[in-house]
């Protein structure tokens, strides 16, 4: 690309717009997946670096996930792309963002709640029943809200 | 049929396989199961814990493939070797039968894999550690569930205990292999990047125990263990899995979709 570069700053600001395809609501930085982000090489080799982590090791949402990325970059005018895939530390739970608990209480998934009670995304209510240890997608369990009935996600923490 | 020598490292092409081989033999026994699960729920988590094992294959083949360094695919290893050339313990080929069998074969590998992947973690090579850290979580989860299972199962009706029971007297045979080593293992423990498979024994006995004493089910005797798997001497129901895990690939090789 010509001109000056993007910040890498900027470069995170389009990334927080890239939706995981399988819970549009959290962008690929809510969810904790992009590690890093570094401009590399010199005059035309110059090319941003990226650090992505899957999920799940089976998570059929990463191929899409990357491609995701490459074409947001492309958008913006950034073509000269690498994508690198760090497996540790492992992804967990964690690494999502308050911003991404937040967004999925919204969405009507249960946030992941490590140490502390399942609440109905729904009611708050912590008075609620696993139904399935797995649900729509690897991340997430079935529960039940005994107090408003209704069922719902929970992120299971990983 | 002879396979020319590895140009790359041998012991660890060999020992990397080994684990590639056993998730993705168990992941295709699992995903058997598929649309045929005893209630939905069951037919989720069978279908998730086969996707987590299969991408645990992945990981595990890619390196293997890297390691020979001779140009070979994750995919090459896993659709065009036959099944002598397959490393996978005689456990996780083991038919899935009832329920009860298929919960059983899963709590007795889970165990292990779970003790395996924490001893990998320590492994001096950094792709071994980061792919056992990566999947000992995973494993984790998948252990909860069996264990679960194993005690609804064996503390349930007098037909689910007897199954179950049944079940656990029939795979013990296939749990002597998963504590056995060969020259592969000690050549790799003591570069410091394996680990020392007879010291997987006693969490592994000991966690068995107490989840089967939960369950009400005896711990059967060591007597007779098979073995051969991790030398390519599969049994007689392998080379069917294969045929149906293979035969699309090698239908149309080189196909691209």
């Amino acid at each position: 690309m010509n001109g000056t570069l993007p910040q890498v700053a900027t470069v995170w600001e389009w990334l927080a717009d890239v939706p995981d395809p399988e819970i549009p609501v959290l962008s690929v930085v809510d969810l904790g997946i992009v590690r890093d982000v570094a401009w590399c090489g010199d005059g035309a080799e110059r090319e941003l670096r990226l650090t992505i982590t899957p999920t799940y090791s089976g998570c059929p949402a990463t191929a899409v996930i990357e491609h995701d990325i490459r074409a947001a970059l492309r958008a913006h005018g950034v073509e000269r792309v690498t994508l690198a895939v760090a497996l540790a530390p492992p992804w967990t739970t964690d690494w999502i963002s308050a911003a991404g608990h937040a967004k999925l209480r919204e969405y009507g998934i249960a946030p992941p709640a490590r140490g502390r009670p399942v609440l109905c995304p729904r009611c708050t209510s912590a008075d609620v029943g696993e139904i399935s240890r797995f649900g729509s997608t690897p991340c997430k369990a079935l529960y039940r809200c005994n107090s408003c009935l209704e069922p719902f996600d929970y992120f299971k923490c990983h | 049929m002879n396979e020319p020598a590895p140009a790359g490292d041998g012991a660890l092409f060999e020992f990397v396989v080994r684990l590639g081989d056993n998730a993705l033999v168990l992941g295709q026994r699992l995903s058997e199961w598929t649309g045929h699960g005893p209630v939905l729920e069951e037919d989720l988590a069978l279908t998730n814990v086969a996707l987590d094992l299969i991408g645990q294959a992945r990981l595990w083949l890619q390196y293997a493939a890297e390691a020979e360094g001779r140009g070979r695919s994750e995919d090459d290893l896993a659709y065009f070797r036959d099944a002598h050339q397959f490393r996978n313990v005689l456990l996780v080929e083991q038919l899935n039968g009832d329920y009860a069998r298929t919960t059983v074969r899963q709590f007795l590998f889970d165990v292990w894999h779970r003790e395996l992947l924490k001893a990998l973690a320590a492994s001096r090579d950094s792709r071994i550690s980061a792919i056992a850290q990566k999947a000992a979580r995973e494993v984790e989860y998948h252990l909860q569930r069996s264990a679960d299972w194993v005690i609804r199962l064996g503390d349930g009706t007098e037909e689910s205990h007897a199954r179950t029971q049944r079940a656990l007297d029939e795979l013990w045979p296939f749990t002597g292999e998963l504590f056995r080593s060969d020259a592969v293992d000690a050549e790799m423990l003591q570069r410091g990047a394996g680990c020392e498979f007879e010291a997987l024994r006693a969490p592994w006995h000991h966690r068995v125990l107490a989840v089967c004493t939960e369950a009400t089910l005896v711990v059967p005797s060591d007597g007779w263990m098979q073995s051969g798997g991790k030398a390519g001497r599969h049994g007689e129901h392998f080379s069917y899995l294969l045929a149906e895990m293979q035969s699309v690939r090698r239908s149309i090789p080189g196909e691209r979709w």
